[in-house]
Formats: C-alpha cells, structure tokens, sequence
C-alpha cells in the first residue's frame, strides 16, 4: 500500500484526506467519529467572537440527479453557534486524544486588526496545528461585513491575512471565495498578506431551486428563503479551474494549495492534487454518506498509486498542472474523428440525433440488412468534438481516433488564417 | 427455451452470474420473479376476501417513486425500437420522459392519442414480444425498461385525476357511422370517428362494452372493473352512443346499417370456438375457455364459479393459460395443460407459460386429445403422443389417459359469420383492400375478424383507429 503522508503549510498528515469546516465538524462527538473512520484531519467548524450566532430552520436545499442522487447542496447555516469556549475545550480534549491527526481552526471576525488577531491568538493556544481564515461564507455571515465581503475584495484578503500572521506562528490557510471575477486576485493577496497556504473554493453563491407552491426559493424559512451557499460534485469543474489557475501563476509563489469543492472519491481527490493541491478537504460527500466514505478515499488512491508506481504523494502534486494551457498554445492541426464499434452499439440513435440537431450532421443512420440500425461516422464533417462519445449510454462503444499523426504543431498566433499574425508580419 | 427447472427455482438463477443475469432479463424471467409470487393455491379460498386476493392485480401498479426510478432508465432513444415495435406506434421514449420529469398527464396524453385503450394494453399486451423485446437496454445491465407497466402508471394517473377529457372533436361532419361490435377495434374507432367530426353508433351483442376486454382476459389482468372506467373514459369524448343486445345476423341486419348510415365499420371480432372434432364432445363438464374466463369475469364473487377436481385445458395460446392459471387459483386440485406441440411453438409467451408453472399448473407437450371417456359426465381424456415427422404432426400411436371432471377448450376462435351474407371470406375471415374497406362499398372492418387479424388488443385498436381515418377519406368523398 502507497504511503499517503502529506505536507501541507508545513503541517504533516497521515493522509490527505481532510473534512472541511462545515457542520461535520461543528463538535468534538463528530470530529471523534471521523477520526475514528480514518480522516487525517479536520478544520474545525468556523468560530467567531460571542456570543454565538443563532441559525435559523431550515438550512439546507438539495439539487439532484434524475435518479435522486445528490449533485449539490446549498446551505444557509452560518458558523458555529455554541460558545467560543465550548469548542476551545472540545479542540484541546481532541488534540490531546488524537495526536496523530490534524485540527485546523477555522476563524471569523469583522474587519478590525484586535477582533482577528485576539480570535487568532485564543483559537491557536487551544492547540491548533494551524488557522484558516474563512474569507469566503456567501450567505448570512456577508451581510454582517464578514465571510465573502471580505474575500471578494483583495485588499482586505491581504489585510485580515496580515493581521493574523503577525499575532500568531503557526501555518495559516486563507479560505478564497469563487465568488470573484478572477481567483488570482485574491490568492495573490493571501500571498502579499504572508498566507503558508490557501483553501478553495468555499461555497457558491446560490438559489437551488424554487418551491413552486410557496413561490419561494428553497430551502425555505416561513415561506420565504435566501440565496446560500453550494457545495458538491456540482461544483467540483469550478474548482478545479480556480486551484489549477492558482497552482500555474507565478505570482503567487509556491504557496500551497488544500483543495475543496465536490470532492466525492478518490479519484476527485487525485484530480485535485494533480492540479496542485497539497491536500484535500471534504464536507458533502460526507453529508451524504457519512464519514465511512474516507475508507474509499484511502484505498482508492493507494492503489491507484501503486498502479501507476508514485510512493508519495508528493510525486503526483501538480503533474497535471503543466499541461494547463490557455488556449492560443492548443495545436490547432491535430485532429480527431469519431469511431464508432457496432458491435458495442446498442443502436439508441442518441449519438445521431445529438450531431444532427445540434452539431456537425457527421453520424448517419443507415437500417442494416437484418434491420438493425448501423451508425456511420463521415469523416469529412466530423469535427472531433468528442459529443457522440459523451452521450452515448454505452461507455467505449464510441472512441476518438487521431488522424493528424505527422503533421506539425500549429498554434492559433502562428495560424495563418489569423488576422493578428498577418498584421504582425 | 427456459426449462423447467430454472422456473422452479428462479432465485437460484437469480444470483448466479451476471451473464445468467442478462440472459433471465431476455429470457422475461426476471419480471416473472420480481412481479409476480407462487401462491399457496391448496384448495378453496373459505371467505370471499382470500378468493379476491387470488385474482388481484398481477402487476401491482407502480408508486411514484417505482415509476420514477423505471422511467430514468430509459435511454430516451431517437427512432426508437420500441416505438416502431408498438402497433400502435405510441412514442414510448416521449411518455416515459414526461414520467420522469414529473408529467404523468402529460404522458397519458402521448399515449391516449395513439392508442385511446392504452390502459388496457399496458395490462394485457405481451409487451415481452413487442416494445420491451426491442428496448436497447435489453443489451445492458437490469434489462428492458418496463414499458407497459409506466404505461399504466401514467394513463391510471390521468383517469384517476379525473381531468377532462383530451381530446376535441372536429366541426360535425353531420355523418353517421355504425359500428357494429364494442370491442377494441370498434371502441377505437368509434372514438377517432368522433374526434375527426363523426357520429358513431355502436351495436354491441352482450350487455356490456368492451369486448374481451370485458369479457375474455384473466381477471388478475384488469382488476377494478378496469374495461368498464375505460368504456365511459372514450365515450367522454361525446358523439358516440352504444346500443346493447344487438347481434349482427339476429335483430341487427347489415343491410339495414349499409341503408341507414353514411358507413358501416365491422368489428365481431371471433364469436365461435373450434371444436376438437372428437366424438363425446358434448359430454357434460367440457366447455370452451372462453365462456369459462367471460363467467369468471362477471362473476362479483369468484367463488361462485363452478370449477372441477380436475382440470384439462386443451390448447397453447394466451387463452388457455389464462383457463389454466384461473381454474388452479379457483381452487381445482390438479389442471394439465395439454398442448400438441412444444413450449416453443405454443402461441403464450414465455412469461405466459411461466405464470402457468408458477401456478402449478401441469404443463404437457406434444399430446393429441384422440378419447373422451365417461357416461354422459366427462371422467377422463385420452391424449395420443405426437411427434414432428418432415415437419407434419404425427401420431405416435402411444397414448395416456388423464382424470378430468373439467375440459377446457382452448383450441382457437374462428368468425361467426352469420350476417356477413354478401362479404367476400378468405379462410374464414373477412377480406380488405387496403383502405380497410370490405368487399361491400362502404363497409369497412378490423379487430380479430379480418384476415390480417394477429389476436392482439393493440391490433384490434390500431385497425380501428386506421380505419377510422379510412372511413373519414370515404365520407369526405361522398
């Protein structure tokens, strides 16, 4: 079995698998269980200053799939709402019970230099291995000057980011909102301000759905409801853009990277650590299944590592990360086509109807002499959009083949179609 | 074929392997083992509500939730098999759709306007040979998707919601059809007649509508008076009317209607049963099946169906299956099958002939009935063994014997053709040009009784509604 052992800001880890501050990790009973099932660490729920907050009924809002599997979740819980000591007590206990294994505080204040760095200095001498600031809460917390207001603008990210780096010397994680124009400002911020890493993505600004008898979004509270915060593999496309923008820019140095946002599997963790993140957190596939799923997390990428031969995690952080390109750098000559086994197909028509009505009229429909369907690729329209293959309900009945071999790379600024290089010349 | 002894131990199929798996789904046998149970059928029910639960439902009908997980099967194909195998040509893909989004009246409606019985159908088509045999996801893992019984989910749906009816007539044509015979090709046609601008007059020879779908199925297949609520749901359209106790031949003339009205649509159906042509065969205890099943069918208490000992059903076709499975659960001691020929030339569907063991009903081939013992009551039947030699049934010459207080037959309908005087026959049945136009102008037919006939309720109902539209081109000649 590979060895999971990871390095984060610092901060060692028996494995990479860690629950994000949410409400799994709102108290000392759940924090224990998730130990128990094999989490190497937690960020603590987020704790501000007293008195506590109050939450409301209901909280949380579900999209599904057609078979009623969760997509996403959208919540309007806010942080904690027990006392600050209550949990410093619980997080010392904890610490003290479960040494091998990770707590991070999650913090919140107003933005004012005594509120963080006192919030900061408390939490810390609790015994926290490290601090994470949560810049990024989009619902409740946002209209109290908190969460995403500070988060979604830079010079407080780097301010607030300062503020705690001073009063305290253990790592601390800036939490980046995605509900930005551009991620980079705000992790090039977390980095001015002296962050050992950066967590991402928080939640999504939201409205779920709307209940069509109350005519109010979901989820609803007395017949009313507000936008809140999404989570779950709905996000996970999202966030792997944002990490991998982060991971790619020079500007924000070497600073690392926990990866959050729709994490389900191992294979959703591994993505995230190829595209630069040291670590991963988890909060609603835990929702959903419970913390048992860390088991799959584990063994999952282990043997996903042996396979591939990495004895470390640290030999798979950021390998995909090169290959992120922008687009101008994409060679504009390679080509591919659809191919498409009949012995595979299960003639449904859906990869004829989806070309015909909405790409490139490439697949035909011929009846076969038995009176079987027979699709046909004609290469000459197709494009190599890959659509056929993603909508065909049989997985490796469609494959792309490449037809370019031998042809040199050509990108779009070397193009000589491109208006720009003409103009250049 | 499916032997015997994987039917009497499905569950052990069940969890072998996947390829078994997949070959069960093909085979039908996994709705055979997930929808329906072996009953306990020791004898008669003792109280009314025991003999009831014995002809409940045969599929239950599915919930919500049950719909909802079925339909997200469907791999909503474009040009979709199934659609071309439904005789009636129902978008299958569409209506399952609209149960998975949430909209089961909107799927009732793709259904009703192609086939305005597709209640019924989605009960009593042998959907195994039809649509679901040529659903896609019979090459994939869980086997076909369980078209007829979302069928049901939605048309029970919209006629439970008691909405109005969906669909509108045309302007008055101010004509007049007579359609003789209420059963599925004459209801089908009444009701298109009346949406293209047409009155329909129905004559019906028994005191109810419906035709075997009242009269001539298994009773666990159309539980709650289904046939009935499905008459008055088509007749909500308006312009039809339906008079009782006329019989074609009787106190109804064909010249009359020809006179009467603007055109005449002819849907009997098959009103007379073969014989075995043996001699004895008007011995006391031999009936035909389809009288047994039609007194079943209006019988409020089934136990008060008068059922044998023991039970000979003589025949191979979904008829006899439902004689066979209906006299075992009635409570008869012993019912033997007995069929000519093999499993697989027998005209029951495979999940027909598995309901039948699974109702231990003794199933046995290749016999001939050549003997009918017993003194004015019949006491037993002798069968010859048979074999194919070059293709041609033959006796063996070895026979047996087999106790019976009861005969069954179920050896085909042929037409009555009684009031048919003037209408070209060809082997028994009426004859059509293509536009469903008999050999007498402006007599038009379909259902069972025409030569095309296949015996299957969603023919019936496609022929009246092609028909129907057949006859609007003629009147609009006129």
């Amino acid at each position: 079995m590979a060895d999971l052992k990871c390095t984060i800001a610092g901060i060692e880890s028996i494995n990479p698998f860690w629950l994000a501050s949410a409400p799994p990790t709102d108290k000392k009973y759940n924090v224990v269980r998730a130990f128990e099932a094999g989490w190497g660490g937690v960020v603590w729920k987020t704790l501000g200053i007293d008195p506590p907050v109050i939450n409301v009924s209901s909280r949380y809002g579900v999209h599904h799939d057609h078979k009623r599997r969760v997509m996403g979740i959208n919540n309007i819980e806010l942080i904690t709402d027990r006392p600050l000591e209550v949990n410093l007590q619980e997080i010392r206990e904890v610490r003290e019970e479960w040494p091998d294994r990770v707590i991070i505080g999650s913090i919140m204040a107003p933005v004012e230099k005594h509120y963080w760095q006192d919030l900061a200095r408390q939490v810390a001498d609790a015994g926290v291995h490290g601090l994470e600031l949560n810049l990024g809460c989009p619902h409740g917390m946002c209209e109290r000057g908190m969460g995403s207001a500070i988060g979604q603008v830079p010079e407080m990210v780097e301010q607030v980011t300062r503020w705690v780096k001073e009063a305290v010397d253990i790592p601390v994680f800036t939490k980046l909102t995605p509900n930005i124009t551009n991620i980079l400002w705000s992790a090039e911020a977390a980095y001015k301000g002296g962050a050992d890493a950066v967590s991402l993505i928080n939640t999504v600004n939201s409205i779920i759905s709307v209940d069509l008898d109350q005519m109010a979004p979901t989820p609803t509270v007395d017949g009313v409801g507000t936008h809140g915060g999404y989570c779950g593999s709905a996000v996970k496309p999202i966030a792997l853009n944002m990490v991998a923008e982060i991971a790619k820019s020079p500007d924000t140095g070497n600073m690392h990277i926990s990866g959050i946002g729709g994490i389900t599997d191992w294979k959703d963790a591994v993505e995230f650590m190829t595209l630069g993140s040291n670590a991963v957190q988890v909060c609603t596939a835990a929702m959903v299944y419970g913390f048992r799923i860390v088991e799959d997390l584990i063994d999952g990428m282990s043997d996903w590592m042996d396979e591939k031969g990495y004895t470390s995690v640290a030999e798979f952080t950021g390998a995909a990360v090169p290959q992120v390109k922008d687009w101008n750098e994409l060679n504009m000559n390679y080509d591919i086509k659809a191919v498409i086994d009949p012995d595979q197909c299960i003639e449904c028509g859906r990869c004829h109807i989806a070309c015909e009505d909405t790409s490139h009229q490439a697949i035909l429909m011929k009846t076969r002499e038995d009176g079987g369907k027979l699709f046909e690729v004609v290469d000459d329209e197709c494009v190599g959009c890959n659509l056929c293959l993603h909508v065909c309900p049989v997985e490796g009945c469609i494959s792309m083949k490449e037809v370019s071999a031998g042809k040199p790379a050509l990108t779009w600024p070397e193009h000589p179609l491109n208006p720009m290089k003409q103009a250049a010349e | 074929m499916v032997g015997v002894v994987g039917i009497a131990f499905p569950k052990f199929r069940l969890v072998s392997t996947l390829g078994a798996y997949q070959d069960l789904a093909k085979d039908g046998l996994w709705e055979t083992t997930m929808t329906t149970k072996r009953m306990g059928l020791s004898g008669k029910p003792e109280t009314a509500a025991e003999m009831a639960a014995r002809f409940d439902d045969l599929h239950p009908p599915y919930n919500e939730m049950m719909a909802m997980t079925e339909s997200n099967r469907c791999l909503y194909c474009y040009d979709a098999p199934c659609t071309t195998a439904c005789p009636t040509s129902i978008d299958i893909p569409a209506f399952i759709r609209k149960i998975s989004t949430g909209n089961p009246n909107g799927a009732a409606k793709t259904i009703l306007e192609e086939n305005i019985l597709g209640g019924t159908c989605a009960r009593v088509c042998p959907t195994e040979t039809l649509c679901e045999q040529a659903c896609v996801c019979n090459e994939l893992e869980g086997g076909p998707v369980p078209i007829g019984r979302l069928q049901r989910y939605a048309v029970d749906h919209f006629m439970e919601a008691d909405k109005p009816h969906p669909f509108g007539r045309k302007p008055s044509s101010g004509k007049t059809v007579a359609v003789v015979g209420a059963g599925p090709a004459g209801l089908a046609c009444a009701h298109r007649l009346a949406m293209l601008g047409h009155d329909a007059v129905v004559f019906e020879a028994k005191a109810k509508a419906g035709g075997l779908n009242e009269y001539g199925l298994a009773a666990y297949k159309m539980t709650n008076d289904f046939a009935q609520k499905e008459v008055d749901f088509l007749l909500e359209i308006g312009g039809i009317t339906i008079q009782y106790e006329q019989r074609l031949g009787d106190n109804l003339l064909l010249a009359d209607l020809s006179r009467d009205y603007d055109a005449v649509f002819i849907g009997i159906g098959l009103g007379d049963v073969n014989d075995l042509g043996l001699e004895g065969e008007d011995k006391d205890g031999i009936h035909s099946a389809i009288d047994f099943i039609e007194e079943i069918r209006q019988a409020p208490d089934k136990r008060d169906v008068a059922v044998g000992d023991n039970v000979i059903v003589i025949g191979g076709g979904n008829t006899a299956i439902d004689a066979a499975v209906q006299a075992k659960r009635l409570g008869a001691g012993e019912v033997t099958l007995v069929y000519r020929r093999g499993a697989e030339q027998m005209g029951a569907t495979d999940f027909e002939q598995d309901l039948a063991k699974l109702n231990d009903v003794i199933v046995r081939y290749w016999s001939m009935p050549s003997g009918i013992k017993g003194n004015g009551k019949v006491e037993s039947m002798v069968f010859e063994k048979a074999e194919l030699d070059g293709g041609k049934l033959m006796g063996t010459g070895e026979t047996y014997e087999v106790k019976a207080d009861m005969v069954l037959k179920a050896v085909g309908q042929k037409l009555l053709p009684s009031g048919l005087d003037g209408i070209e026959l060809n082997r028994g049945k009426l004859v059509l040009d293509e536009k469903f136009q008999t050999t007498m102008g402006g007599v038009f037919a379909g259902g069972d009784a025409v030569a095309s006939g296949e015996d299957l309720t969603v023919q019936a109902v496609e022929d009246g509604k092609q028909a129907a539209h057949a006859i609007d081109q003629y009147l609009s000649g006129m």
